[in-house]
């Protein structure tokens, strides 16, 4: 096993890139993911991993070369928050559309405006359905652990798909953690050397990103759902091995004092911890209170999700982004679709809340939970979203 | 080709939908694009050759006898031999189905 060291979040995501034995990095800095490329930067600038540190004139370059160097069988890491992922938008519809296994992680920012670089997930949120296999770490240790997640599901044949590890901004990035390495073995162990289904190479030329017509894009599209869908397996499967080898199993959805709860908070990221502590301050009052969190979002986790909340009769969803005009948050606006027509559907109450880095205290999900009560006597629908602690 | 793309499933495609198969565009009929299509008097054509040198599908090929002729396969119809012609004994004419 390796060593624990108190170490920022940012950094120990890049040396955790280093020890994934990665080829090539795409990136442009950006807050709050900066101290990840500027790291990485340095390692390659060091010698300590032998790489192609590529620093690009903009993220739109940054996918473009990931697709690129993803290509032509090289493991490929990018990363960016916000704006930037909103500048590389093209490009990343196309990288599953090639099955590329890119990993990116994203450092949740807010998208402008009003300008901000503080947390929250409107930037993920609007990408939500681009193709890439999307999932959601709380803490430091998750995110270290989650890069060797991501390279061995991305690159696995049977799914070679890119995936995006999201940490909120700030929040995790810039925090020191207790972060437990893995061994140089383990790491061995977990992840085989990349061996690309597809590759671009003049021995062998194969022509990628073809024009698709009217007759065959439907096709496509099927064949590009499928694939999503079908990763979970290997998702699921990478989380076993990853127990077995380091102690920590993670799952699509993760409950906390869940049983017989009649009550639950739904959260997605490092929001989540909070919750716990709020969870458990409510049960210290004799309420019955639990937690869902989702670590999986795409692809969604639907007999997961639906086996974990059985019996629930208020999910409370707290959301850090909205759908202006539409439905509130888009995590509720799922929940609600995937529990649709279920048998004792539960009351859904949705709480938009934590945006751009507002703070939000266990107190203030102790009042979620006050007003899902009261409003639980009445009809909720949809359009009955809260921005929660809005100056009226 | 095993199927046309009308017959193909989404069980078919090729991971990634890579083409894997080098130079196979000439499996690719152009020539149902066309609305015009050239012909050639061979009374007024000095076989020089400009109309197989302009045509940008290289849709012209040269006959035993030294004319030239549009491979229907590929051409587009788009005239630019016709214009190029020096002795103008090319003419479009339409295409009647």
């Amino acid at each position: 096993m390796g060593e624990r060291v108190g170490i920022e979040v940012s950094i120990a995501a890049a040396e955790a890139v280093k020890m994934a034995n990665t080829d090539v990095i795409a990136a442009y800095p950006i807050t709050p993911q900066t101290h990840i490329v500027e790291h990485l930067s340095e390692l390659v600038a060091d010698g300590e991993l032998d790489a192609e540190f590529i620093p690009v004139e903009s993220e739109h370059s940054a996918m473009s070369v990931c697709c690129g160097s993803s290509a032509v069988g090289a493991r490929t890491f990018t990363c960016t928050s916000s704006q930037g992922l909103a500048l590389m938008n093209e490009i990343v519809f196309i990288a599953p559309s090639l099955r590329l296994p890119i990993v990116m992680i994203l450092a949740n920012r807010s998208m402008s405006g009003p300008l901000s670089i503080w947390n929250d997930h409107t930037d993920v949120m609007s990408i939500r359905d681009c193709g890439w296999i999307q999932i959601f770490t709380e803490n430091g240790q998750e995110v270290f652990d989650h890069v060797m997640f991501a390279f061995r599901v991305a690159e696995n044949s049977s799914v070679s798909l890119p995936v995006i590890v999201n940490l909120d901004g700030f929040v995790l990035t810039h925090v020191i953690e207790p972060i437990e390495f893995w061994d140089k073995e383990t790491v061995k162990q977990y992840l085989p050397d990349f061996k690309p289904v597809n590759q671009l190479h003049p021995d062998n030329p194969v022509t990628m990103g073809a024009f698709g017509l009217p007759s065959i894009f439907t096709e496509a599209k099927k064949a590009q759902d499928e694939a999503l869908i079908n990763s979970k397996s290997e998702i699921l499967k990478a989380w076993k091995e990853m127990g077995d080898l380091v102690g920590r199993y993670y799952k699509p959805v993760e409950t906390y004092q869940l049983d017989g709860s009649e009550t639950v908070f739904l959260t997605i990221g490092s929001f989540g911890e909070t919750v716990s502590v709020a969870v458990d301050e409510l049960r210290a009052q004799g309420k019955s209170v639990g937690q869902v969190k989702l670590r999986l979002w795409r692809p969604f986790p639907f007999d997961e999700f639906r086996e974990a909340v059985r019996g629930v009769k208020r999910i409370i969803v707290i959301d850090r982004a909205i759908s202006y005009g539409g439905p509130g948050g888009p995590v509720a606006s799922e929940i609600r679709s995937v529990l649709y027509q279920e048998e004792n559907m539960p009351v859904i109450t949705n709480f938009l809340c934590g945006f751009a880095g507002r703070d939000v205290t266990s107190d203030d999900y102790i009042s979620m939970y006050e007003k899902t009560e009261q409003m639980a006597k009445g009809k909720v629908t949809q359009e009955d979203y809260i921005i929660y602690g809005v100056r009226e | 080709m095993v199927k046309s793309e009308e017959e193909l499933s989404w069980k078919d495609l090729e991971v990634g939908c890579v083409v894997n198969e080098a130079g196979n565009a000439s499996q690719y009929k152009t020539g149902d694009w066309r609305s015009m299509r050239p012909i050639w008097d061979t009374a007024k054509c000095i076989r020089c050759g400009v109309c197989y040198i302009f045509c940008p599908d290289m849709a012209i090929r040269k006959t035993d006898e030294g004319y030239f002729e549009a491979d229907l396969y590929y051409c587009k119809g788009c005239g630019i031999c016709a214009q190029e012609c020096i002795t103008s004994c090319i003419t479009m004419v339409e295409e009647e189905e």
